[in-house]
């Protein structure tokens, strides 16, 4: 046996000597956790979640107790990728801990309020961390579901079902630190899960009963109204996230897909709202024209586009940068011309820095949108009635930008992104496919604006900053480039989190910074990343699971 | 005499001081595989961009099958001039057959509003594409691994796949941009068939080429360009036993 035999036979069995240990230091770590769940948290009772009390795991401390949870499957099921779910796991639980520590230590006033139960989960959490460390890294086994149809069917239901329940819950916690925890809490329990390969699941199935799928969602969207209760606070919100959806969906095309920078995207949203607002019959409105709304939408979308055209004709027969510049500029210039067209010089068309204000709400037809319903007994605020107008528009949004993605349309979209001279020397059309992307980002901005126009009941100037394009284009990134959740995702997060999280205020960007750059460290191919973003930046090997590009089969719609 | 498909004449290219190419004419025959060699930086991708509109050249006159050839680089290609890259420039996160659809573009016409509405139109044109893209796959030898990504292929796939991508635009003829640089004797013999095959298919091919074996065995005429100069023209054998030729590769034997 020659030297480098007994160096491989000792590391061989100081690992066995270590993985031996990993059982009873990881069942010492979930105890430590399991007792600092049912263990107070705070010295004074105002702090959320009742975490004064004993022997009750309200608060965050049931986020803590589920990650236990799945420490101990993590050390019980010798599943391959167990390494890093445990950690994952553990390595939540200490966040928590200590989040929630500091927490309580700005609400009570000091370090003393920290009852012990918060230090029990953070030591737990750390000897777990230290524990799963200990075993071998492994490779999750690749899922290859096989089951009959009515269980697949099943776990989509339920997978839907459940993140139709994470919306609600979250949208229901009202404290930010327990909201902060549930953040973190579903960050690393999403993150263990596929650590184990639980994940990439969801694309298999979600692939092989697309349409079931679809319909599925479409069927949580709606749902959504109907757990609110009769509160109209967060369908005012999802109003929101409504229209910016479609704008983040327009900018999609527009960067995702044809990969030109705008920087003043939302100026093409302001347009929409402008046109939108004036044309409603509002008070405010700087014309007493009144056009019923589906003829004001097609107006938006048609004077968006024609700026899109004014804008990008020059600017796109040249490369990449400039087109950031000018889309910068024409931002700027149009908040600036909004908050100076109100007669004093040249006509009144935006009223200034005023605004448009006392949009009426939305008569399509014989529907009044301003009028609550009841519907199975439960109360719908009018809110719900914007919201399923947004939801029927989002669909015809998506099937616009999916069945363009699958096209020829869309292939040569992608080639300009990856290499505009070899796409010329194709035979594309590069300036005329550019202005194309261009100007249907703009169309679908001006009609999405439009429509916030009557969510928001007033248009003024000072919604359509810089910052604001910034953060739309934040969120495409954030989401997923190239995708329709990830837009979605992108666009919930800008409306929600600053809700959520009041005293971030003005702290605001500084979290969505941190968060970009942490995405583009970990994650640089966004939340929801489209098949071919997943390849670019995981699939170094050219095996594994070819994509088939099957063009002209089944699309989402 | 055979017709000619490309009549380039008198082609000038000035990067302000410096000629590139300086008064060079030269010309096609339908079904012609003719070579362009000379020494590095002699102008000969110079030439080449200066066909097919990459760069604006600064006089001369170019035909394509009697017409003017046009000047912006994707109407060149409709028009029926397809090239491919020295450095190969495939669309690297695009799969093999998404790179060979790209190329059919120019010859499928589907508009944005009939993707979006998918009547029988699109999916008839779909289908007609994908099945050319497929058999183009097959063709260059790559049929196999249509659903990988290009730039996860090995170097020779990629060159053929530059070339397959190129024929999707169904041109008349082909200017290939040094096709075996990089590969070893047996790549580049495949190459070889590869240009023999499409030579059989009806298309004509200019071809650069640094491998002299390959161009001698490959051309029937061959053209040598030095300091933007076209020196000699003519037959494989002539041009290899000009004393000229030697002397711009070698330089002049000491006295």
């Amino acid at each position: 046996m020659n030297l480098r035999q007994l160096l491989d036979r000792g590391t061989a069995l100081s690992r066995q000597r270590l993985a031996a240990r990993v059982l009873p230091v990881g069942i010492a770590a979930t105890a430590l956790t399991v007792a600092g769940s049912f263990t107070p948290w705070a010295t004074f009772s105002g702090y959320p979640g009742k975490a004064s009390l004993a022997g009750f795991p309200g608060g965050a401390r049931i986020f803590t107790l589920l990650l236990a949870i799945g420490m101990v499957a993590a050390l019980l099921r010798p599943v391959g990728g167990r390494r890093r779910a445990g950690l994952l796991c553990a390595a939540g639980i200490v966040a928590i801990s200590l989040a929630n520590a500091w927490s309580i230590t700005g609400q009570g006033g000091g370090l003393v309020n920290v009852a012990y139960g918060v230090w029990l989960a953070a030591v737990g959490g750390a000897l777990g961390v230290a524990a799963f460390a200990a075993l071998p890294d492994d490779e999750p086994v690749a899922l290859r579901p096989h089951w009959p149809r009515a269980v697949e069917y099943a776990l989509l239901a339920g997978v839907v079902g459940l993140g139709l329940y994470a919306v609600v819950v979250a949208l229901a916690i009202g404290e930010p630190s327990r909201f902060l925890s549930y953040l973190v809490f579903l960050g690393f329990a999403v993150s263990a899960a596929s650590a184990v390969g639980a994940m990439a699941l969801l694309p298999k199935l979600y692939n092989r009963h697309q349409p079931v799928a679809l319909g599925l969602i479409l069927l949580a969207g709606i749902a959504f109204p109907f757990t609110q209760n009769g509160n109209a606070t967060w369908l005012r919100v999802a109003a929101t996230i409504g229209t910016l959806t479609v704008a983040a969906i327009g900018l999609n095309i527009v960067v995702g897909l044809a990969g030109l920078l705008d920087l003043g995207y939302i100026a093409f949203f302001g347009v929409g709202a402008y046109v939108g607002g004036i044309f409603s019959g509002a008070g405010r409105s700087s014309i007493h024209v009144h056009l019923p709304f589906l003829v004001v939408m097609l107006l938006a979308a048609l004077i968006a586009g024609t700026f899109g055209l004014i804008i990008g004709a020059p600017t796109l027969r040249l490369r990449g940068d400039y087109l950031a510049i000018v889309t910068l500029a024409f931002g700027e210039i149009f908040r600036i011309v909004a908050n100076n067209l109100d007669g004093t010089a040249g006509p009144n068309v935006t009223r200034g820095p005023n605004g448009i204000s006392g949009i009426p709400d939305l008569k399509i037809g014989a529907l009044d949108i301003g009028a609550p319903h009841t519907v199975f007994g439960v109360d719908l605020p009018y809110f719900a009635n914007y919201y399923f107008l947004e939801l029927l528009m989002l669909v015809i949004v998506m099937v616009i930008f999916s069945r363009l993605n699958a096209s020829r349309i869309g292939r040569a979209w992608v080639a300009i992104r990856e290499d505009e001279t070899a796409a010329a020397a194709m035979g594309i059309n590069t300036i005329k496919l550019k202005l194309l992307a261009f100007a249907i980002g703009a169309c679908l901005a001006g009609a999405a604006g439009s429509m916030s126009a009557h969510v928001g009941t007033q248009v003024s100037p000072e919604s359509f900053t810089f910052i604001e394009s910034v953060l739309l284009l934040a969120a495409v990134v954030l989401g997923g480039m190239g995708t329709i959740p990830g837009a979605l995702l992108g666009a919930s997060a800008l409306a929600i989190i600053p809700e959520k999280l009041r005293f971030l205020q003005d702290k605001r960007l500084l979290v969505f910074g941190i968060a970009l750059i942490l995405m583009m460290r970990f994650r640089p191919e966004g939340i929801v990343p489209n098949k071919r973003r997943r390849r670019e930046f995981h699939d170094e090997t050219g095996g594994g699971d070819a994509m088939s590009a099957a063009p002209g089969g089944p699309v989402a719609t | 005499m055979t017709e000619q498909i490309l009549e380039a004449q008198s082609i000038v290219k000035k990067f302000g001081g410096l000629t590139a190419v300086n008064n060079v004419s030269l010309s096609v025959g339908a079904g012609d595989i003719v070579g362009l060699i000379g020494p590095n930086g002699a102008g000969k991708t110079t030439f080449f961009n200066c066909i097919t509109g990459m760069e604006t050249r600064t006089a001369g006159t170019i035909q394509y099958k009697g017409k003017p050839l046009p000047t912006r680089p994707d109407a060149v290609t409709v028009a029926g001039v397809a090239r491919t890259f020295q450095n190969i420039r495939l669309f690297p996160n695009m799969t093999a057959l998404e790179n060979v659809l790209v190329g059919t573009h120019c010859r499928t016409k589907v508009n944005a509003v009939s993707a979006v509405l998918r009547g029988p139109a699109f999916y008839r044109e779909e289908r007609a594409s994908t099945a050319r893209a497929r058999e183009l796959l097959e063709f260059v030898g790559l049929r196999r691994v249509e659903s990988l990504l290009a730039k996860n292929l090995p170097y020779g796939d990629q060159r053929r796949l530059e070339i397959g991508r190129a024929l999707a635009t169904e041109p008349g003829l082909l200017l290939l941009d040094e096709p075996t640089a990089g590969m070893n004797p047996q790549e580049t013999q495949s190459a070889m068939g590869l240009v023999f095959k499409i030579r059989d298919q009806g298309l004509s091919v200019l071809v650069i080429e640094h491998d002299m074996r390959f161009i001698f065995n490959l051309c029937d005429r061959v053209a040598v360009l030095v300091q933007g100069e076209k020196l000699i023209e003519g037959s494989p054998a002539e041009v290899q036993h000009d004393p000229r030729v030697v002397e711009a590769y070698l330089g002049t034997p000491a006295p």
